[in-house]
């Protein structure tokens, strides 16, 4: 039929009782807390922070680490989308998957890698880089390098290589036919990953705060020391309107390269990758060098600190995950840090599953909520740092009805069901757009009862994409760390908040320990998403 | 009467502002009669299959035998669709298609299993059974659709573009046989379809739509043989 929305609507009631969760969700643990946040900073006195020279400093940090990092990000990945996209080889698929890697690590585990690898006792503490803007640089890169590979790389194998062949028989040299033709059409694709790498790079407040140690400030980890050595909220509120503003900036470069390259693309779209010849060779083993040196040399090198005792190699640090730590360090266990890591993560991906089903259910179903689906990916942009002060002022206080101060467990959740929330809507709508209407028209006039048609033909159907997403929540709520550090207590911290914490004591245990728990946590989150991924593959060619 | 009677149909698409797809329609198809309707694409024949089979909005009164049904549920009134591209099941296979319309009428397995063997038989796909949809060829997933739709016996079979999405050969020798089909089945149907050569190969009755309402005088043709179509056809292409 041509107008397939028309198709089966739902009752206006049962779609406006959809939204009516999302918006509850987002409206008390979101936009509440964000607009108190930034209604403080914009409220008398912010003028003498404002104009510091200290916050300006900050401000110049975050955009030239992120500025440098996205063109190293840029440097190393779009050679690699040539040697992992246009080209086919052996074992290409297994590479792919390695590199992409590190952008599902927890923040904090990259962060302790690279501290691991620079400290003075580290593999490369040699080149004097621990504290320093080139290691917070490089650091950024390992995180971003996928991403260029992947948003470049997709484009870069639908180009049609007869473009390249026509100019050649035209007179051009491989070189003049690569940058008059080949380069233009990936601009659009290049210019896009930049500016997303530029976003993440600009709120990675983890890396910054462990690797620039008192040294190095962006906006993010002075509003952390505003708040957690000054208690000064005030100036605190006024940093995060300045770091909203530079997210703001970034993101409308992102829509604006979005939107160019989506005209580009608009065209034919060819299959143009080509089997690898033998001179080739050499070209992917260049591409494929940088990348394995940024992401082999940090993992190799936390593993390796992870395992050196005072005395040689063993499993001590490990072990010291289940004793009780002097009580200088932590009150509690890592083992315990681990479970309160758990629990808050069970409650994030709970909270941000009911409310992303039902958006996403009403996204897919008719174009009236568009504006709360555009009010859900806000929360990418507003970083994590900012999600997590809102929600300690405003939701870590006693509730109405004398029902008492929320637990940490619970704050920590919903904050990190704040973060999860647009990751979820984002790989739900288009598994749930793909049903057909039609099909669910079919079952219909077949004889299947509004109940029978969810349970017979839309769960069937949508049940590994809610799998995906159920782990990618998971996931991502394990490893959080900015909304996280504000939230978690000293007595209850979270796995990513302990290390962080063991990591500053002095002491070759103390950081060894750091170590271990890094290596524990990435092996948690990445065997989640591992076994989240899995579901991934099951219905493509299907549809 | 028995059959089917519409009085005074029309559906409207919410938006801004609203589309009026379908104004104001009354027409009857009879027991064991085969109407096609004709019309240029967006002149409403599609929604008005819709509104039929219950799954678009609409206003005005649905009769069948008498009774009003436009109150009755989708899943209640037993009337058939077909769909251009066949909107067959992905997650099941072609014998699992065929017995979904059973399986909802609670229609004990052993019987499901020998009235599935019918219907591929009828549609002249016997040993397809355990295929996937994906293994398909265009021709072939609209036989399945059809099977599929005439399983659980729809009191009214409602083809909307049953065809278009095949290719001129394959079409026409389709159309031949989904004639063939109905007849045989001896099943009342409404045809949705832009090709007059097709309407005339498949239908009674042919009635002309354009812009929401009936417009020309609906033509009368037997089952003639159906003609060739020159557009569609190779042979007569002297550039080829």
């Amino acid at each position: 039929m041509n107008l397939p929305t028309a198709i089966l609507p739902a009752p206006r009631t049962a779609r406006w009782a959809l939204l009516a969760v999302p918006l509850a969700f987002l409206a008390v643990v979101f936009v509440w807390p964000t607009a108190t946040l930034l209604g403080r900073g914009l409220s008398g006195s912010g003028e003498a922070v404002l104009w510091s020279a200290r916050t300006w400093r900050a401000v110049g940090t975050t955009v030239g680490l992120a500025s440098a990092g996205t063109v190293l990000a840029v440097a190393l990945g779009v050679p690699l989308a040539w040697a992992l996209f246009r080209v086919t080889w052996r074992g290409q698929a297994a590479v792919r998957a390695v590199v992409s890697i590190p952008f599902v690590l927890p923040t904090v585990v990259v962060a302790v890698a690279f501290s691991a690898l620079l400290r003075p006792s580290g593999l490369l503490g040699a080149l004097g880089a621990d504290h320093s803007l080139a290691a917070i640089v490089v650091a950024l890169a390992f995180f971003n390098v996928s991403v260029v590979m992947r948003v470049v790389g997709g484009t870069w194998a639908g180009l049609d290589a007869r473009s390249a062949i026509a100019a050649r028989t035209l007179g051009a040299s491989p070189r003049r036919a690569f940058l008059r033709v080949t380069l233009p059409s990936l601009t659009p694709a290049i210019a896009a990953a930049a500016s997303l790498v530029f976003l993440f790079c600009a709120s990675s407040f983890a890396i910054v705060l462990v690797l620039g140690g008192t040294r190095v400030n962006s906006v993010e980890t002075e509003l952390w020391i505003q708040v957690n050595q000054f208690l000064d909220l005030k100036a605190a509120s006024t940093l995060a309107l300045l770091q909203i503003a530079v997210v703001a900036l970034a993101l409308g470069a992102a829509e604006w390269a979005r939107s160019r390259r989506d005209r580009v693309a608009s065209g034919v779209v060819a299959d143009g990758a080509r089997p690898a010849s033998r001179g080739d060779a050499l070209g992917i083993a260049a591409a494929l060098a940088g990348p394995a040196l940024l992401i082999g040399l940090p993992v190799a090198g936390l593993v390796e600190r992870s395992l050196r005792t005072g005395d040689g190699w063993g499993f001590d640090h490990y072990a010291a995950l289940l004793r009780q730590p002097p009580r200088s360090v932590l009150p509690v266990p890592l083992w315990q840090a681990a479970v309160n890591s758990l629990q808050a993560a069970t409650i994030a991906a709970a909270i941000a599953m009911a409310a992303g089903l039902a958006l996403s259910y009403a996204l897919a179903r008719s174009r009236r909520g568009r504006w709360v689906g555009a009010l859900a990916m806000l929360p990418l942009g507003v970083s994590s740092v900012i999600v997590g002060l809102g929600v300690l002022l405003t939701l870590a206080r006693p509730l109405p009805g004398g029902l008492g101060v929320p637990s940490p467990v619970i704050l920590i959740g919903v904050a990190q069901a704040v973060i999860a929330f647009p990751l979820v809507v984002r790989s739900l709508v288009p598994a749930l757009t793909s049903i057909q209407p039609e099909i669910r028209a079919s079952a219909a006039v077949l004889g299947a009862s509004p109940w029978r048609l969810w349970r017979s033909v839309e769960w069937p159907l949508v049940r590994r994409p809610v799998g995906l997403a159920l782990g990618l929540a998971f996931a991502v709520s394990l490893g959080e760390f900015g909304a996280t550090s504000f939230l978690a207590r000293p007595d209850h911290p979270t796995l990513p908040t302990a290390i962080f914490r063991y990591l500053g004591r002095p002491g070759l245990d103390n950081v060894g320990t750091a170590f271990a728990a890094s290596v524990f946590l990435a092996a948690m989150t990445g065997a989640i998403m591992m076994m989240a991924e899995r579901l991934r593959t099951g219905r493509e060619g299907e549809i | 009467m028995s059959g089917l009677e519409l009085r005074g149909v029309s559906v409207t698409h919410p938006g801004r502002p609203p589309v009026v797809a379908v104004r104001d329609v009354s027409m009857t198809v009879e027991s064991g009669e085969i109407v096609a309707l004709v019309g240029p694409s967006g002149c409403g024949k599609s929604s008005l299959l819709g509104a039929i089979a219950g799954v678009v909005p609409c206003t005005g009164e649905v009769l069948w035998d008498g009774e009003d049904v436009a109150t009755t549920p989708v899943h209640l009134r037993r009337f058939g669709l077909v769909f251009q591209d066949g909107a067959l099941f992905p997650h099941r296979t072609v014998a699992g298609n065929v017995s979904f319309g059973l399986e909802m009428a609670r229609v004990p397995r052993a019987e499901r299993g020998a009235r599935v063997a019918e219907l591929l038989e009828l549609v002249r796909l016997p040993a397809y059974g355990t295929r996937r949809i994906n293994e398909l060829s265009g021709g072939e997933r609209q036989r399945v659709a059809l099977a599929r739709s005439l399983a659980p016996r729809p009191r009214l079979l409602l083809l909307d573009e049953p065809l278009s999405s095949l290719d001129a050969e394959l079409r026409e020798a389709l159309a031949a046989e989904l004639r063939d089909i109905l007849l045989a089945t001896g099943t009342t149907a409404i045809v949705v379809t832009h090709d007059r050569d097709e309407a005339a190969a498949m239908s009674s009755r042919i009635l002309t739509m354009s812009t929401g309402a009936f417009g020309g005088p609906s033509s009368a043709s037997r089952f003639r043989a159906p003609r060739g179509n020159p557009r569609g056809d190779p042979r007569s292409n002297p550039s080829l």
